[in-house]
């Protein structure tokens, strides 16, 4: 068995009085794919969001590949880490926005280029190198000047994507990658995703593809109310739900 | 042969229903306004060249004299240096007021509140006078001993007192504009350029920034049209600057009017200088904005001749 790439251990979030995230566990290792479901407002992006940060948890921790995302520790105190800290460990997470958040003003190489050159230090030309690489295995081989307005969805998302690996990350976080296409746009992303789950990439994935989770998934994640509810392989969350949240939730999407 | 000729359009015109033939509004209206307008111009245009008050002969003597020459590169000098210094300080009390620091917030609020406060030509008779209120500057222990100190006058100068007071009190201005602009960037952009882990300066200086130069720039725009003219107001501190320059030479001649035209002509010239600019300014910031960019008012007025279909 693979080691230990993501480690989320009894995460909470509030929002004023709004308890979102009331204690997580979640373990995913090298290699595998996870596919989180659950109802909106059941705390899926916003576990998505804890782990690279870009919100604090209240209690519990968070760890990739060894490493305390957002914390030092020494004995037994968790020290907040500068930001200039946390922005260098979220070159190791890379994340896959709902709305696509490319650069407008920028190219869509310069939008590859971008973090590479100023926060990994790579040289330019390496940087584009690379860019133009994951260009063509995104199937955007010839997009590399184009505006991202002048892309449909589909296509910004899948330069998202690969403004994601530019950086080399060790897992990569989708938050509902499709949610936000018309849905003849949805497999082409969708695509792009599967042939990165076949080549060995971590990845935790936010959705609401169920036919998505039972190809890919090595994990399903069902959450709701801001815990996990059950977890397993898909043979067995969505054909055979133990829970009656989980069962109500899938005759819904289905 | 010939019958057919004749018949052909008969029928497309008005024996096909499926193709009535559109007839576009006249604007009647629009005519008559038209003509209006351009009788009103053509009195208007007929008096400055007829009515002997203009005295267009003093005009012509004055506008390109010496004086007024180097009067107007006073004002652009004035105007250029209160323009970046003011809204590089400006752009930094935005990010201050912005930051999650509560003392560079409140610094930077503080300062706009008393910046905004004071009327600009008190505070540039309150620079002008420094030396009244501090006769010496220097550097030392707070409330201790002063190690080095200079002469207020000699530092700064009447010149440097009208920069100064320019920038103070256009920081204030263009720190609330650069705030705007930067509130209207989608937070998306930041999560995103976070997200990438890109050091927090590059994040404002190469995604911020630019995007909010398009709410910025109309704005900015206004701003320094504004302080292009607003320098006159340094007259007060007997600044050789154009506005000072035409009422010393008519305090000397009593040419009133043909002075003031003289003025009035190089603010328009620059104003217009500066609107050119800042539409070809807006138009570089765009990009990415629009599928396609808009034409610029040369390609337009190539296509209005050529009568290209846009």
């Amino acid at each position: 068995m693979s080691a230990v790439m993501v480690d989320v251990h009894g995460v909470h979030k509030n929002f004023g009085p709004l308890q979102v995230l009331r204690g997580v566990d979640l373990t995913v290792r090298a290699g595998e794919v996870t596919v989180v479901l659950g109802p909106s407002g059941s705390g899926k992006s916003t576990l998505l969001r804890t782990i690279n940060h870009l919100e604090k948890v209240d209690r519990g921790w968070i760890s990739i590949d060894g490493e305390l995302i957002g914390y030092r520790r020494s004995g037994n105190k968790l020290h907040e880490l500068k930001e200039k800290d946390v922005l260098k460990q979220r070159t190791h997470i890379g994340f896959v926005f709902q709305n696509f958040n490319l650069f407008p003003h920028l190219t869509v190489l310069e939008n590859l280029v971008e973090a590479p050159v100023s926060a990994l230090r790579r040289p330019r030309r390496d940087a584009e190198e690379t860019a133009r690489r994951l260009l063509e295995r995104v199937g955007l081989a010839d997009k590399t000047g184009a505006y991202p307005r002048q892309l449909s969805g589909g296509q910004q998302q899948r330069v998202a994507i690969a403004r994601a690996l530019a950086l080399e990350p060790k897992v990569l976080l989708f938050d509902e990658p499709t949610s936000a296409l018309d849905p003849e746009l949805v497999g082409e992303v969708l695509d792009v995703i599967k042939d990165l789950a076949r080549t060995g990439t971590t990845m935790i994935v936010v959705t609401h593809e169920i036919g998505f989770a039972r190809e890919v998934a090595d994990t399903v994640v069902f959450m709701d109310g801001g815990v996990v509810v059950e977890q397993g392989p898909p043979s067995a969350v969505l054909d055979a739900p133990r829970h009656e949240r989980t069962r109500a939730f899938l005759s819904k999407v289905l | 042969m010939s019958s057919d000729t004749i018949t052909e359009p008969a029928t497309t015109a008005a024996g096909d229903p499926a193709e009535p033939k559109v007839v576009p509004t006249r604007h009647y209206a629009r005519w008559a306004a038209g003509a209006a307008v351009v009788v009103l111009v053509a009195q208007f245009v007929h008096g400055l060249a007829t009515n002997p008050v203009w005295e267009w002969h003093v005009f012509r003597d004055y506008v390109f004299s010496e004086t007024i020459v180097q009067a107007v590169w006073v004002t652009l000098q004035l105007t250029a240096y209160a323009t970046v210094l003011g809204f590089l300080l400006g752009t930094v009390l935005a990010f201050m007021r912005l930051s999650r620091s509560p003392v560079l917030s409140t610094v930077a609020w503080t300062y706009i509140w008393i910046f905004r406060s004071i009327p600009m030509i008190v505070q540039l008779v309150f620079w002008f006078n420094l030396s009244a209120l501090y006769r010496e500057l220097g550097v030392g222990i707070p409330f201790g001993p002063v190690f080095w100190s200079v002469d207020s006058n000699t530092l700064i100068g009447t010149i440097g007192a009208a920069v100064i007071g320019l920038t103070l009190h256009q920081a204030a201005y263009a720190a609330e504009i650069v705030r705007g602009g930067v509130i209207a960037v989608d937070h998306g952009q930041l999560e995103a350029a976070a997200a990438l882990g890109i050091p927090r300066l590059r994040q404002i200086r190469r995604i911020v920034l630019p995007q909010a130069m398009r709410a910025i720039l109309p704005t900015a725009g206004n701003e320094i049209v504004g302080l292009l003219k607003g320098t006159s107001v340094v007259y007060v501190m007997s600044i050789g600057e154009l506005f000072y320059q035409v009422q010393v030479i008519y305090g000397r001649n009593g040419r009133v009017i043909p002075l003031l035209l003289v003025a009035t002509a190089w603010y328009v010239v620059l104003t217009s200088v500066l609107s050119v600019a800042q539409y070809y300014v807006e138009r570089r910031y765009a990009r990415g904005a629009d599928r396609t960019p808009p034409p610029t008012p040369l390609q337009r007025a190539r296509r209005f001749v050529t009568k290209e279909s846009t």
